[in-house]
């Protein structure tokens, strides 16, 4: 089959746009936004959007712009690494079981199930009950609730690949198991685990940004979009503004990754399209 | 069949108590010395000497496990250190909420959903299609504590229909219980709705494609039937999959919508716990979640099996 032209695909194409302006307004936000993002102005607090602050102003008087703009690089670098340690863990995990086979791969899949007990929301909880709330505390939370996903992925490609003619040749040349899983298995099974790790990415953020809500996240003063929600939701009555403008910074961005995720799955495995 | 469900409840035996060695590393092992976490900064060092005596947290830890273990199977999660009571009959209080209010974001989520879906699926790449399509991404995007703020924000700031939040029990009657839960349940049900529709979509375009569904076509039978009958079941299979999934992640995220709308479930519980430093709340909060989601993957893999026999005899 002719490979497809990824801008010809809708999907992809918008999809790619909007996260092409997520991480533009975030590179912009590190030199350079309207307003300082954490400078506060007792005199213009709580105002709607006028020309001097487009989105309109928070309780403590910043530019919602600004804040908006600077809270992108959180939820990046927070989706970035969350789904890196995901990814990271459970592909090791499930190479390693799939390729092993026997009890350990009984042992370690019972274990990714019991992680799958465990989404984001509940990590987190845990983890602030006995180390304070952050971002670190985020990442891990979020990283350790896409294990799962990803160890499966991994055990699967590993069980498909391990016993096709390339792996089997490799082996009788001589190789060993380290080589034949990192050489000859992993790069076979890398298109699923891609577009696994596009999709989780906005669920990365999303999580980010539910758990900066609860208050187990990203703390102030610094910007993201979840804080800023949960800080909107005591002047709901006084500047719906403020929880607008912050909630549809996430949806447009979940909306923008989302799509890019589905174009790559169609572009890189059509089966499934 | 006999044989699977077997298989299956041995895995979610093992599978359970890696569940409960995770909470325990986490709240035990992970913070060095809970007792500690638990004081503060203001505990004095005998304080804290005897609230380990106390906890047993002088014990080795596998002595500890053991005993913790054998306690939460009896039903014994410890006592809060805030309330001073069981923690047990502390979840037990907080379940009325938590549990009808993801109950009913699962009916809003299937009720919305699948017909939905089977509509996109059989409207396939037709305007109707699409605008299932668009919705569901949409859907998709909105993180749910903002849908929950959106819904405050119309409901109850513009047009003052319904209260912002709180929850006065179910001791007035199913009516005002059910409407404060509804809001929460519509914004807690409308994201996982959105990835319903679309499993439930791909899996009747996937058999709507099969030969035996051509054939009913060809007998004749009516496009309602062919759909009813023939092909609803089969597709059953990743819809019951993927609904079971999020059944799971609503417990979660009902989590977050309690915050958002104040009502007094597990999530105000363990959230509540953690600024109290209290522990075994969190422990056994996360215990009794956890666990419930391992418990419905199993209901959904018997589910699984008894929908489609192929998978038993694997």
């Amino acid at each position: 089959m002719a490979r497809r032209r990824p801008l010809r695909h809708v999907t992809f194409t918008v999809g790619l746009a909007i996260t092409a302006a997520l991480l533009v307004v975030a590179g912009l936000s590190l030199v350079y936004t309207p307003d300082d993002p954490l400078a506060m102005s007792m005199t213009a607090r709580l105002e709607g959007p006028t020309g001097g602050h487009p989105f309109g102003t928070d309780q403590f008087g910043r530019d919602i712009l600004s804040r908006v703009m600077t809270g992108a690089v959180t939820s990046i670098a927070v989706g970035v690494i969350a789904v890196s340690i995901g990814a990271g863990i459970g592909v090791l995990l499930g190479l390693l079981s799939g390729y092993g086979g026997g009890w350990p791969d009984e042992t370690l899949m019972r274990l990714v199930d019991a992680v799958q007990g465990f989404p984001a929301i509940l990590s987190a909880l845990l983890f602030t009950a006995v180390f304070s709330p952050g971002m670190v505390v985020s990442m891990a939370a979020i990283g350790i609730a896409f294990v799962p996903a990803f160890a499966r992925l991994a055990r699967g490609a590993v069980l498909e690949l391990r016993e096709r003619e390339f792996v089997v040749a490799a082996r009788a040349l001589g190789g060993g198991d380290g080589r034949l899983l990192v050489r000859h298995i992993l790069p076979n099974a890398l298109p699923p685990l891609i577009v696994q790790a596009t999709t989780s990415f906005p669920v990365a953020i999303l999580a980010e940004a539910a758990l900066a809500y609860l208050g187990l996240g990203t703390q102030p003063p610094y910007p993201s979009w979840g804080l800023m929600l949960k800080e909107a939701q005591n002047f709901l009555s006084l500047n719906p503004w403020f929880a607008v403008f912050p909630g549809g910074a996430i949806a447009l961005t979940v909306l923008g990754l989302n799509l890019l995720g589905d174009g790559l799955r169609d572009l890189l495995d059509p089966k499934t399209a | 069949m006999r044989r699977y469900v077997a298989r299956r409840a041995a895995a979610l035996v093992a599978t359970l108590v890696f569940v409960s060695a995770l909470v325990f590393v986490v709240v035990r092992v992970l913070p060095g010395d809970p007792a500690a976490i638990i004081m503060g900064t203001e505990g004095s060092p005998e304080a804290t000497a005897r609230l380990r005596e106390a906890m047993g947290l002088n014990r080795p830890l596998p002595v500890q496990y053991v005993e913790w273990l054998a306690g939460a199977l009896r039903g014994d999660l410890g006592r809060s250190i805030q309330y001073d009571l069981p923690v047990g009959s502390l979840i037990v209080t907080r379940l009325p909420v938590t549990l009808p209010l993801a109950l009913l974001a699962a009916v809003f989520m299937v009720a919305a959903a699948v017909p939905l879906g089977i509509y996109a699926a059989t409207h396939h790449r037709r305007a109707g299609d699409y605008a299932a399509m668009i919705l569901s991404q949409v859907g998709i995007s909105v993180p749910q504590f903002w849908s929950g703020l959106l819904l405050i924000l119309f409901f109850s700031v513009q047009l003052g229909w319904v209260r912002a939040g709180g929850f006065d029990g179910w001791s007035s009657g199913p009516g005002p219980a059910l409407r404060a839960l509804l809001l929460p349940a519509v914004a807690l049900g409308l994201f996982q709705a959105a990835v319903l529709v679309r499993a439930t979509r791909s899996a009747v375009l996937d058999v709507l494609r099969e030969d035996y569904v051509r054939t009913a076509r060809a007998k004749g039978l009516s496009e309602g039937r062919v759909v009813g009958l023939h092909t609803f079941r089969n597709a059953l299979i990743p819809v019951v999959t993927v609904a079971g999934i999020q059944l799971g992640q609503l417990m979660a995220g009902a989590i977050v919508l309690e915050s958002v709308f104040a009502l007094p479930g597990l999530g105000r519980l363990a959230l509540g716990a953690i600024g109290a430093r209290d522990l075994p709340v969190v422990q056994g909060v996360a215990l009794f979640v956890a666990s419930s989601i391992v418990f419905i993957n199993f209901a959904v893999d018997l589910a699984y099996g008894w929908l489609d026999p192929r998978i038993r005899y694997e």
